[in-house]
């Protein structure tokens, strides 16, 4: 298939970008969106023009860098699914396809299609952890019984990926999908509530800090999130922040 | 307490609670409104009733215009908040692809909202502070029916009313079961609060709408 690409080129992250048009023929069905920028950098590193600077690792949708907006989606019009699981075939034949870095205050471009994401391991720093003894004596976590359903519902909230399509998405560039998920995996386990107050309150307080915008629940996050994480996330980390708040 | 009022949760909750007291405020108002059309007599009483009853004028009136004052504000830096967020925005941004307008939209129904606010309380509460206060007049339990049914005449009055209600309505259709969510509640019971959103949402603009028709179309005949 014949495309025509329109994609954000931006030298560094103090330059101005801009779109700039790159027409792409032969384009397989079959091929992953990321093999279509492949196929299109080898044609410009060939003609010595800059290739397109994307960032990518696993290219099996666990490593969540393809921080890429595409036709003003993240990562595409398909669900559950990263830019390297997008595949061409998700596009027809002639189509325009609009491809820009994700748009945070939070997350700066820093270049062409890469954003700094920092801003998440940030967050995370600030009580994404347990403190657990190390002087010899550590209570083996699997020694502890937990329930299926509560064990299955703290493991889907571990299985975000921190690529920041919930940013991505959401109108006011909140991170509250992210943060949420981030605190449950944590408040729902009994070796993560010992520490459940200053978690929370450190990490909304960390994410706060980093300019992202407030939720209102619009649900774009869940709706565009690779992993599926859900709105309960965020019911769960307001529950948490809200008693840690009382508490004081 | 300043660190709590920069807490984006914190915001949220003002946002949640302050809405939720405008949502039963305006259940109570439709129920003394809806009388006007079945027994005038019965609406002239409770109005009166509002009007004179020092619990509902010296405490909850205050309460219900800060209220209102602090669901704007919010409304409007939340708004500025979150467009900083976003300092350079997409070229290409599908936001219906993943989220409802009325969702996306809550500062133009809002702002259409407030602006219907500004009318409605020149309508009646300038009004009635002018004839109890400035005038001195005596009190007169029959004059709420005829005073009210007299504002519906003109039609653009009318049609800005029902204009309103409609942004109410849509208003409403998100906010309503949203501000559940904020105050952390999204368990079972949640697809019964989102049914009952999409009735109230429906059924109190309309209801407003049906009055304001009924007595633009029922005017008294001196």
């Amino acid at each position: 298939m014949n495309l025509n690409l329109k994609i954000w080129r931006q030298k560094d992250a103090t330059s101005k970008g801009q779109m700039v048009d790159y027409p792409l023929k032969g384009v397989e069905e079959d091929m992953s969106f990321l093999e279509m920028l492949d196929v299109l950098n080898e044609q410009l590193i060939n003609k010595g023009e800059e290739p397109i600077e994307f960032d990518h690792d696993c290219r099996e949708g666990i490593c969540g860098t393809c921080s890429m907006q595409i036709n003003g989606q993240p990562h595409g019009p398909d669900r559950l699914v990263t830019v390297c699981q997008l595949h061409m075939r998700s596009f027809a034949d002639g189509d325009t396809i609009v491809i820009e870095p994700f748009r945070a205050s939070a997350f700066p471009v820093i270049k062409d299609l890469i954003v700094d994401r920092v801003a998440f391991d940030r967050i995370q720093q600030a009580g994404g952890f347990v403190s657990v003894n190390t002087s010899g004596n550590t209570l083996d976590a699997n020694a502890i019984p937990i329930g299926k359903d509560i064990a299955d519902t703290a493991f889907n909230s571990a299985t975000c990926i921190g690529c920041g399509a919930c940013v991505a998405a959401c109108k006011n560039a909140s991170a509250m999908l992210f943060t949420s998920a981030k605190v449950s995996q944590f408040a729902l386990l009994p070796q993560g509530q010992v520490e459940a107050t200053e978690r929370v309150q450190n990490m909304v307080r960390q994410m706060d800090l980093e300019g992202f915008g407030n939720c209102t629940n619009t649900g774009a996050c869940e709706v565009e999130c690779p992993k599926g994480i859900s709105l309960e996330n965020i019911a769960r980390m307001n529950r948490e922040y809200l008693s840690a708040t009382v508490k004081g | 307490m300043s660190g709590l009022i920069k807490s984006s949760i914190v915001r949220k909750v003002v946002m949640a609670l302050s809405g939720l007291f405008l949502v039963f405020f305006l259940a109570q108002h439709f129920t003394i409104n809806i009388t006007s059309v079945i027994d005038p007599e019965t609406f002239n009483t409770w109005s009166h009733f509002m009007g004179y009853n020092p619990l509902v004028q010296y405490l909850l009136q205050p309460i219900l215009i800060a209220g209102v004052i602090i669901h704007f504000v919010m409304g409007f830096v939340l708004e500025i908040q979150n467009n900083k967020a976003r300092g350079i925005k997409y070229m290409k941004y599908k936001g219906s692809a993943n989220a409802p307008w009325v969702s996306r939209n809550m500062i133009i129904s809002g702002a259409v909202i407030l602006a219907f606010i500004g009318l409605h309380m020149y309508d009646f509460w300038v009004h009635e502070m002018a004839y109890k206060y400035i005038e001195g007049n005596p009190e007169d339990p029959t004059r709420y029916y005829a005073e009210t049914v007299e504002k519906f005449e003109p039609i653009w009055r009318t049609v800005i009313y029902i204009i309103s209600f409609a942004l109410l309505a849509l208003h409403l259709l998100h906010g309503f079961s949203s501000s559940f969510q904020t105050m952390g509640v999204n368990n079972k019971y949640t697809p019964a609060i989102k049914t009952f959103t999409k009735a109230f949402a429906i059924v109190i603009p309309l209801g407003f709408a049906f009055i304001a028709i009924y007595h633009h179309l029922n005017p008294i005949t001196h």
